[in-house]
């Protein structure tokens, strides 16, 4: 070979290094637009993600507060318990009904006391003022302390939905001129109680813990039930797909010969991941309802086919960390002499826990939200009694959160707006506070060495 | 060696440790060990060379039965050890690589503490009856590897914290710690430098003591340095087998004598 001349192709001419020649001017622009449109594209996102939490947050923190207005009620022996035996079958057999009246003549005398009756208004509005609730939460008190009967007690009770919607600016006197359930007049009651510190709006743990309502009352509406629901479902989806997704896992990955068998099983393991939670749910509808026979609305249904929709998800996530585990580690455990089995589980498990502690994380917090399947095997019912504790609760009705969630808005009160943004607040910071955990375990385990 | 008496020829074929007879291995369709038939005596270390591909590191995993861990490697042929064979349908390969222990390419210790490393084989072999036992296997372990003095005052610190000679000295004292019959040792400096090297090749002269080691090796420099026998790998064919000094100085086969004055490789 020849030297080439200098005027060969081979060995190009070079400018001064000085300035940017036309071809990388080009290239850094390029890169320039480039990184332009990614920060476009994390901008978008997270404008969406804050129109999304202005707007649950904007609608849901006031279900956290309540109006309550506090009133004294006489508990007359004679209505209440007219053997005057104080025999708390007897009790019983007064229903709502027959406390409804002591509420109402209650608030009436408190707002003649205060002089605040606009002309016109009949008691009955002014009972109205008063959730529907209110008369069970008097008897339940009655029934707990049947002493009480005969005295006078102080109650905190829940307002109606309409004026704690006044409250919180959800209903102005304009659109209670056009709303048929509530009047301006009622509003000025109410706040005449309110200065007079009978009428007060303040936190509402009963969101929280109590069950729901119906659709006459909102203002009484709670997540109880649902929290523990889905937490009987999350329970049961651990305790089956946590062992049966690792088991499986382990041995494809390192037990199962590697054929025709396991590529076929492993690419419907791919499917299965894939399949719409819906049809889960028929199949959760057809075999564990209608073929095993288990109750309808029950966590044990709702967590099997959570269980089955969950298992791809554990099972890929568990594959691949133990496929990131690397092979001299093995090679280093059968050298010593260690059985397959030692090696997979005294070195090859706990490198690869932090991987699988993450997809089950993931997998439970996918389950956590899941709505459809629940809807079928109904799991979407008016449940208002708390199931009772595991294992036998795991069969009694519940509802779970997601499909409380689906179930409010439905209804037809604009008060349940407000519930159903509240209780998906719930639900986010359940699945913030699972994914911390998730991040936090990995952290852990990554850290011991 | 030349001037052997038939008695010491005698006392020779007596300690042989490993006699493999026309063993074969194949994977899949290739055919990667051809014939191979080999007599590797007690106490003493033998080096496997070859250019890469010739099949010595797999023969060498054919003694500890390595080769059962991939699906398509097939192995025929009979390998005795101590005249027992081990491809018998009645051997444990577990039990084998417990007396048969191994050092790989690149060092590899557990990700755990350095006293866990060399205390894991002992463990599951159920070697020692109390901790105090147990510490003594390690830290004899850890000496015969030439690694305590640098390691005694960190016992519980991780394994994989270690410099690359340390963690393969680890690694010699995790096979050591089982105490093993036969140490079998897959080019256990290539990853290292040459002090570590020089560290490592000493030490393996000390564990021909007390076992029969076998050494693949791509540095002829290091097989001239460490080994008494050597046998050359061509092809997956075992060219030629003899004492060290004739390998190298007097080699019968023409491939032989390419490969160590660097013609081929």
């Amino acid at each position: 070979m020849t030297d080439p001349s200098p005027d060969s192709p081979l060995r190009p001419e070079h400018g001064s290094l000085l300035t940017q020649n036309a071809r990388t001017k080009r290239r850094n622009a390029a890169e320039k637009r480039f990184k332009y449109y990614g920060m476009a594209a994390v901008g978008v996102g997270l404008l969406a993600l804050v129109v999304l939490l202005v707007s649950i947050l904007g609608n849901g923190l006031s279900a956290f507060r309540q109006t309550h207005i506090t009133v004294e009620i006489a508990l007359p022996a004679d209505t209440l318990d007219p053997g005057g035996n104080r025999d708390i079958d007897d009790i019983k057999k007064v229903f709502t009904f027959g406390y409804a009246p002591l509420i109402q003549a209650a608030l009436v005398a408190k707002v003649d006391a205060l002089n605040a009756r606009p002309d016109g208004m009949s008691d009955r509005e002014i009972g109205a003022l008063i959730s529907k609730q209110a008369a069970a939460t008097v008897r339940d008190h009655v029934l707990a302390n049947p002493d009480a009967i005969g005295t006078t007690h102080r109650f905190r009770l829940l307002a109606n939905g309409r004026i704690d919607g006044y409250f919180k600016g959800r209903v102005t006197m304009d659109t209670a001129e056009r709303d048929g359930n509530v009047t301006p007049a009622q509003l000025r009651v109410a706040d005449a109680l309110k200065d007079d510190g009978a009428l007060t709006t303040g936190l509402n743990p009963r969101f929280i813990t109590a069950p729901d309502a119906s659709d006459q009352r909102p203002e009484a509406a709670g997540l109880g039930v649902a929290i523990l629901g889905s937490l009987y479902v999350m329970v049961i989806v651990l305790v089956l797909a946590l062992p049966i997704g690792v088991a499986a896992s382990i041995y494809l990955e390192e037990f199962a010969p590697k054929n025709r068998w396991t590529d076929l099983i492993e690419v419907n393991i791919s499917n299965l991941a894939a399949v719409p939670s819906i049809v889960f749910g028929i199949l959760g509808l057809a075999i564990f309802i209608n073929f095993a026979g288990l109750p309808q609305s029950a966590p044990i249904v709702g967590g099997l086919v959570l269980t089955l929709m969950t298992l791809p998800t554990i099972i890929i996530a568990t594959r691949a960390s133990l496929k990131s585990v690397p092979p001299s580690i093995r090679s280093a455990a059968l050298g010593v002499g260690a059985s397959k089995m030692q090696s997979v589980f005294h070195h090859v498990l706990p490198l690869a826990a932090p991987g699988i502690l993450t997809g089950t994380i993931i997998g439970l917090a996918q389950a956590l939200g899941e709505t459809a399947p629940l809807l079928l095997i109904g799991m979407v019912a008016f449940v208002r009694e708390y199931p009772d504790a595991p294992p036998e609760g795991f069969f009694d009705p519940a509802t779970a959160l997601p499909v409380q969630i689906y179930n409010w808005t439905q209804r037809a009160d604009p008060a349940f707006v407000e519930r159903a943004s509240g209780a998906i607040i719930v639900l986010l910071v359940f699945l913030v506070a699972m994914n911390t955990v998730a991040v936090l375990l990995r952290r852990r385990f990554e850290r011991r060495w | 060696m030349s001037d052997q008496t038939t008695l010491q020829e005698q006392a020779i074929m007596d300690d042989i440790k490993i006699s493999a007879r026309n063993v074969q291995v194949h994977y899949g369709d290739t055919h990667a060990i051809k014939d191979v038939n080999v007599d590797i005596r007690d106490k003493m270390v033998t080096a496997f060379i070859g250019p890469s591909g010739c099949g010595k590191s797999t023969f060498l995993r054919c003694i500890n039965r390595m080769n059962d861990t991939i699906d398509i490697s097939r192995v025929e042929g009979t390998i005795l050890i101590d005249g027992e064979d081990i491809y018998d349908a009645k051997v444990d390969p577990v039990q084998l690589r417990a007396k048969v222990g191994m050092v790989f390419q690149k060092p590899n210790p557990f990700p755990k503490s350095i006293y866990d490393n060399v205390a894991y084989g002992p463990r599951i072999h159920g070697l020692s009856r109390s901790k105090a036992e147990l510490d003594e296997i390690v830290e004899s372990a850890l000496k015969r590897a030439a690694l305590w003095a640098e390691v005694k005052d960190r016992l519980s610190a991780p394994g994989t914290g270690l410099s690359g000679g340390q963690q393969q000295r680890l690694c010699i004292a995790r096979a050591v710690a089982t105490a093993p019959e036969v140490l079998l040792m897959d080019e256990p400096c290539s990853a290292l430098d040459p002090i570590a090297t020089a560290q490592v090749e000493e030490l393996i002269d000390e564990l021909r003591q007390n076992y029969s080691v076998v050494i693949v090796t791509h540095s002829m420099q290091q097989a001239a340095r460490v080994s008494q026998r050597t046998a050359f790998f061509h092809l997956g064919h075992l060219v030629e087998f003899g004492d060290t000094g004739d390998i190298f100085t007097n080699p019968q086969d023409k491939r032989t004598e390419s490969y160590i004055t660097g013609r081929i490789g």
